[in-house]
C-alpha cells in the first residue's frame, strides 16, 4: 500500500475544494438555510413524526446536502482533470486503483461533513435538533456520503464533458434526494408511493441519519444502516473494477 | 563470487525498456502492429517517424496510460500491468501536450507530483535543485496558468524528474519552444544522460535527433521500421549531395546527368551521387562538355533528415 502517495491525493483533493471554498462550501450552506426558511414557513407549527418541522427539516436537508456535495466532489474533480488533460499525471504514478478510490471518497467526505457540520450549527441557532444516537449519524454519514461519492466517481469515469454530468446531476441525483424524505415523512404519503419509496435507497440514507438525532422515523434504523452500508459496498466494487481496469481512462 | 557476477552482468545487461510484440487496436485502427525491441540502459534513445506512426501510442503503452492490445512491455524488468508500481517508479515521462492542473502553484504542485510516488519532505530539496537547474525558481510560487508556454515545456520536464526516475522518456519536448530553451533542454537531457539516465527522445527535428542521439528506432505505420546505431544510419545510405552553380548558355544536359538531379533552382543544380557509382569529376566533365560554366561547387553528406524522408517515404510507395 502506497500511503504516502494516497494521502498526498487526498490532501491534494482537500486543497482543491478548499481554494474555493465559498462554492464548494459556503454555497451549499446557504441554499440549504434557504430551504429551511421557506419550508419552515410553509410547514409552520406543524409536527412530523412527533417532531417540530423546522427541527425535522434539519437532518433532511443536511442529508441532501451531504449526498449532493458528495457528488460533486468527486465527479467534477476527475471530468475537470480529464477534460482538461492533467489526469495522465495522477496515471503515470505508482498509486493503485484502490488507493485512488480511497483518496477521492475520503476528500469528498471531508467536504460533504464541513457542509453538514456548518449547516448544523447554523440551525442551532434558530431550532434545537439533539444527537440523540451519535455513531448512527456518523456511520449513516459515511455510507451514504460515500455511495454517493462513488456514484460521483463512476459518473466521472463515465462523462466526456461536463454537459454528461450536469445532466446525471440534475436527472437523477436531485430528483432522487428530493423525493427520499428530505422534507417530509413517508408517512404523509399515498400508499402507492410509500411502498415505492422503500426501493430507494437514498430513503435509507435520509431516515436513518434522522433516527440518529431524533430517535424515531420511519424505518427500522438498522435495516436502513445495512441497505446503505450494502449499497457502499456494491458501488464501490463497481467502481474500484472500473479503475482498476482502467474503463474509458486508460485508453 | 563468479554467482554474483554473472547475476551483476545480467542485470546490467537487463533493457531499461523491452518491447515484446506490442500490438493496439483501435475501433477503426491498427496502431501498433506488433512491435518489439530494447532500450539500452543508460543510452540516448530517439524514437521517430511521421504524424499517425503510432509513436505516442507506444509512449502510452509504456508509461501505462493505455493497455496493449496484446504483447508486453517491460522497463527495467518490471512488467507495465503486473509489476507496475514499481515499472513506474522506475519512469518517467514528460507529456507532448502542455497539460496541468490550473488550481496549484508551481512548487506545490510538484510537491504534490512527487507525493504520488511515496516521496515526502525528503525530497523537497530534489524538488529545489530542478526548479533551480531549469530556470524555474522565480516562478515557484507562480500559478501554472500565468505562465507562458516555453515555461510550462519546463514545469512539465521537472515533474517528470521529481521522483528520480532511471528512465526518462520525453515526447517532442522542443515542439514549439524557441531556440534559446531547445538548446537549454539540449543541454539539460544530455546532462541527465551523462549522470546515468536512459532518455528516450521523440522529436519532429531531425537534426535534433542527430545531434543527441546514440541509437534511433523509425516507426512507420505501427511497424519498426528501423532500428540502427545513428552512425550505421547515417552511413546506411552511401550516398552524397553535390550543388554546382552554372553559367553559360549551354545545352541539354546529358542523361548521366539528368537523372542524378534531384533540385533544380535557376542556375543551381542539386545532384545525388552515390558512392563508388557517380563520380564528382565525371559529373563536371559531362556538364562542361554540355557547354556550361561551372561557377561554384559544394557537396553535402546525407542529413538524418534525408534518410528519414526515403525510408518513411518508400513505405508509402510500397503501401500503395
Amino acid at each position: 500500500m502506497n500511503w504516502q502517495g494516497c494521502f498526498t491525493l487526498f490532501f491534494k483533493e482537500i486543497r482543491r475544494f478548499y481554494s474555493v471554498i465559498l462554492q464548494t462550501v459556503g454555497a451549499p450552506v446557504v441554499t440549504a438555510l434557504l430551504y429551511m426558511v421557506v419550508f419552515g414557513q410553509v410547514l409552520q407549527g406543524q409536527t412530523i413524526q412527533g417532531v417540530p418541522s423546522s427541527a425535522f427539516l434539519v437532518p433532511g436537508l443536511m442529508m441532501m446536502s451531504i449526498i449532493q456535495n458528495s457528488f460533486a466532489n468527486t465527479s467534477s474533480s476527475l471530468t475537470q482533470s480529464k477534460i482538461n488533460g492533467n489526469l495522465v499525471f495522477l496515471l503515470m504514478t505508482p498509486l493503485s486503483a484502490f488507493e485512488i478510490y480511497l483518496a477521492y471518497i475520503g476528500a469528498s467526505l471531508v467536504r460533504a461533513t464541513l457542509v453538514a457540520v456548518v449547516l448544523y450549527l447554523v440551525t442551532q441557532l434558530f431550532v434545537t435538533v439533539p444527537i440523540t444516537h451519535p455513531l448512527l449519524v456518523l456511520t449513516m454519514l459515511v455510507f451514504g456520503g460515500g455511495t454517493l461519492a462513488v456514484m460521483g466517481l463512476i459518473a466521472g469515469i463515465l462523462a466526456n464533458k461536463f454537459d454528461h454530468l450536469a445532466a446525471f446531476q440534475n436527472f437523477f441525483i436531485m430528483p432522487l434526494s428530493f423525493l427520499s424524505g428530505v422534507f417530509y415523512s413517508i408517512h404523509s404519503l399515498p400508499e402507492f408511493w410509500q411502498h415505492a419509496s422503500r426501493f430507494n435507497p437514498v430513503f435509507y440514507m435520509i431516515d436513518g441519519f434522522r433516527q440518529g438525532f431524533f430517535g424515531v422515523g420511519d424505518s427500522d434504523p438498522l435495516r436502513s444502516v445495512v441497505v446503505a452500508g450494502v449499497f457502499f459496498v456494491l458501488v464501490s466494487s463497481i467502481c474500484i473494477t472500473m479503475l482498476s481496469r482502467g474503463y474509458k481512462i486508460r485508453g | 563470487m563468479r554467482a554474483l557476477l554473472i547475476i551483476e552482468r545480467g542485470f546490467m545487461s537487463e533493457p531499461a525498456i523491452a518491447i515484446r510484440n506490442v500490438e493496439k487496436r483501435y475501433a477503426s485502427t491498427h496502431a501498433l502492429k506488433g512491435v518489439s525491441f530494447d532500450i539500452r540502459r543508460g543510452e540516448y534513445f530517439g524514437l521517430l517517424g511521421p504524424n499517425g506512426a503510432g509513436k505516442s501510442t507506444l509512449i502510452s503503452i509504456i508509461a501505462g496510460l493505455t493497455h496493449a492490445s496484446a504483447g508486453n512491455v517491460v522497463v527495467l524488468g518490471h512488467d507495465v500491468r503486473r509489476d507496475f508500481r514499481q515499472a513506474r517508479r522506475a519512469l518517467g515521462v514528460v507529456p507532448q501536450e502542455l497539460v496541468y492542473d490550473p488550481f496549484f502553484p508551481v512548487r506545490e504542485m510538484l510537491r504534490i507530483q512527487a507525493g504520488y510516488y511515496g516521496c515526502g519532505r525528503d525530497h523537497w530539496p530534489w524538488i529545489d535543485e530542478l526548479l533551480e537547474r531549469l530556470d524555474l525558481t522565480d516562478k515557484a510560487e507562480v500559478s501554472m496558468r500565468a505562465l507562458s508556454g516555453g515555461m510550462k515545456r519546463r514545469v512539465l520536464i521537472a515533474q517528470a524528474l521529481v521522483h528520480k526516475p532511471d528512465v526518462v522518456i520525453l515526447d517532442e519536448p522542443t515542439a514549439g519552444v524557441d531556440v534559446e530553451l531547445r538548446r537549454t533542454l539540449w543541454h539539460f537531457t544530455r546532462d541527465l544522460n551523462d549522470a546515468g539516465h536512459t532518455i528516450v527522445l521523440t522529436t519532429h527535428y531531425l537534426e535534433e535527433a542527430e545531434e543527441l542521439c546514440d541509437r534511433i528506432a523509425i516507426l512507420d505505420h505501427g511497424e519498426l521500421s528501423v532500428l540502427e546505431d545513428k552512425r550505421a544510419l547515417l552511413n546506411r545510405h552511401p550516398y552524397r549531395f553535390l550543388s554546382l552553380e552554372l553559367s553559360g548558355n549551354g545545352g541539354q544536359l546529358p542523361e548521366s546527368v539528368e537523372r542524378l538531379i534531384e533540385d533544380r533552382h535557376e542556375d543551381t543544380l542539386e545532384l545525388k551521387l552515390e558512392q563508388g557509382r557517380d563520380f564528382i569529376a565525371d559529373v563536371m566533365e559531362a556538364i562542361r562538355g554540355a557547354g556550361y560554366r561551372i561557377q561554384d561547387v559544394r557537396t553535402r553528406e546525407p542529413s538524418l533528415e534525408n534518410i528519414f524522408v526515403e525510408l518513411t517515404t518508400d513505405h508509402d510507395k510500397d503501401a500503395a
